[in-house]
């Protein structure tokens, strides 16, 4: 299992959404992303497009004014 | 057994796919949605940015719908592609920048590259005739269909039984009797269906789902256009065109005005791009300088700088100016008042 980060701070949604999916075509099922963003939409639409998508989110948190996702590649 | 058939959505976020989509969804098709995004688009953008608009829900209507109906989202960056669309658009501009025929033909291009790479069999759009005075017309339908590539393979499901029945009506993939023949502006029909489907909550009935379609937006890119000479642009150009308040008082130089606290957090974010002045014996915005202004603009940058500030009645006032390697000085000046600024300046 590979843990992988992404960083997208600066980008405005959907493109958060877009870098995550790109860069999750690139892992295996199981393997975990964490994705470091700075715009709060993405606490709404990574998790929505995991859900949608087949993916586990694993957590979700904020600090200062990063907001960072932990999430599962789904099979 | 006959094939499990396989069709793509273009999904925008409102009502409109989101009921094509769902109508072949009903008849056994497999759907999935795809969402292009070309730097114009509405969804998130500003929301994210404004301290004002922090209240509304933060949710991408292009997922939101996609959850809705149990169905996969494919989002694709098509920044780079579009520029041509909108650069050179071959069936022009509508009331404003928006070059929403081209826009159209370009999606439903990509949709088809889409299906052929994925092994899908056609594509829905949720298109109604008569409802959009530049795109979605009668005479316009068979344009985008041929200049799209998609030709019969491109189903209307909403217009269906006003237009001639496609390969997937033909072949009998979907039943046309169970397709629809909404025309003109009216929501009537579609909101019958979301009652009738359950849908209970959803976006912008109306439409409009890109910044193009503003009429201040455009002026701001067309104005950014002029004052470099042609219609190049990059995707920070775009966001920022959708941040603050643009004064241009020379066509060398404008100045960015953050409105409030939301837009100066997110104007700091360009400091190492562009010369940013802030007030500092007094409370007053973040400004950027976007062009290449002269030492005597950059004095008049401060001045109108301080007017947007809490000091812009005192007889001077002290301007932080940082140049792009992160050298600073102080320009002390007198704020402008507010008739020596002209309403021309504000694009």
């Amino acid at each position: 299992m590979n843990k992988e980060t992404l960083n997208a701070r600066r980008l405005l949604c959907p493109l958060p959404v877009i870098r995550t999916q790109d860069k999750v075509k690139q892992l295996k099922a199981g393997d975990q992303l964490e994705v470091i963003c700075t715009d709060p939409g993405v606490m709404q639409d990574i998790p929505a497009w995991c859900r949608i998508n087949g993916h586990k989110v694993l957590e979700t948190k904020s600090s200062d004014h990063d907001y960072i996702i932990i999430l599962e590649v789904g099979a | 057994m006959s094939k499990q058939r396989k069709a793509v959505a273009l999904i925008s976020g409102g009502l409109d796919s989101m009921l094509a989509a769902k109508t072949v969804m009903e008849q056994g098709v497999h759907v999935e949605g795809i969402n292009f995004f070309t730097g114009f688009c509405v969804e998130g953008h500003t929301h994210a940015i404004r301290d004002k608009d922090k209240a509304k829900p933060k949710r991408n209507n292009s997922l939101w719908v996609a959850e809705q109906l149990g169905m996969k989202l494919h989002i694709v960056d098509v920044i780079e592609e579009y520029k041509n669309v909108l650069i050179n658009p071959r069936h022009g501009y509508g009331a404003h920048m928006n070059p929403c025929l081209d826009c159209k033909i370009f999606m439903v291009n990509k949709a088809r590259q889409w299906i052929a790479e994925n092994d899908f069999d056609f594509i829905i759009t949720g298109e109604v005739i008569g409802q959009r005075p530049m795109s979605q017309r009668k005479a316009t339908m068979p344009i985008v269909a041929k200049e799209s590539g998609a030709d019969d393979l491109l189903l209307r499901p909403l217009c269906a039984k006003n237009l001639p029945p496609t390969l997937p009506e033909r072949e009998g993939w979907v039943d046309r009797e169970r397709l629809h023949d909404i025309t003109g502006r009216s929501r009537k029909p579609q909101m019958v269906m979301a009652e009738q489907f359950g849908f209970d909550d959803y976006a912008q009935p109306a439409g409009g789902c890109c910044f193009l379609t503003d009429k201040n937006y455009s002026a701001k890119l067309v104005d950014l256009w002029q004052a470099q000479g042609n219609k190049e642009y990059e995707l920070d150009d775009v966001m920022l065109l959708k941040v603050g308040r643009h004064i241009r008082p020379q066509p060398n130089f404008k100045l960015i005005v953050a409105r409030e606290e939301g837009e100066g957090r997110f104007l700091q974010g360009y400091k190492n791009e562009f010369i940013s002045m802030n007030c500092i014996s007094h409370s007053g915005p973040l400004v950027l300088i976007d062009g290449s202004p002269s030492a005597e603009d950059l004095y008049l940058a401060a001045r109108i700088t301080a007017r947007f500030g809490q000091g812009r009645d005192a007889e001077q006032v002290d301007i932080n100016v940082m140049q792009t390697d992160g050298s600073e000085r102080t320009l002390q000046v007198k704020p402008l008042n507010k008739q020596e600024i002209p309403e021309e300046w504000y694009i």
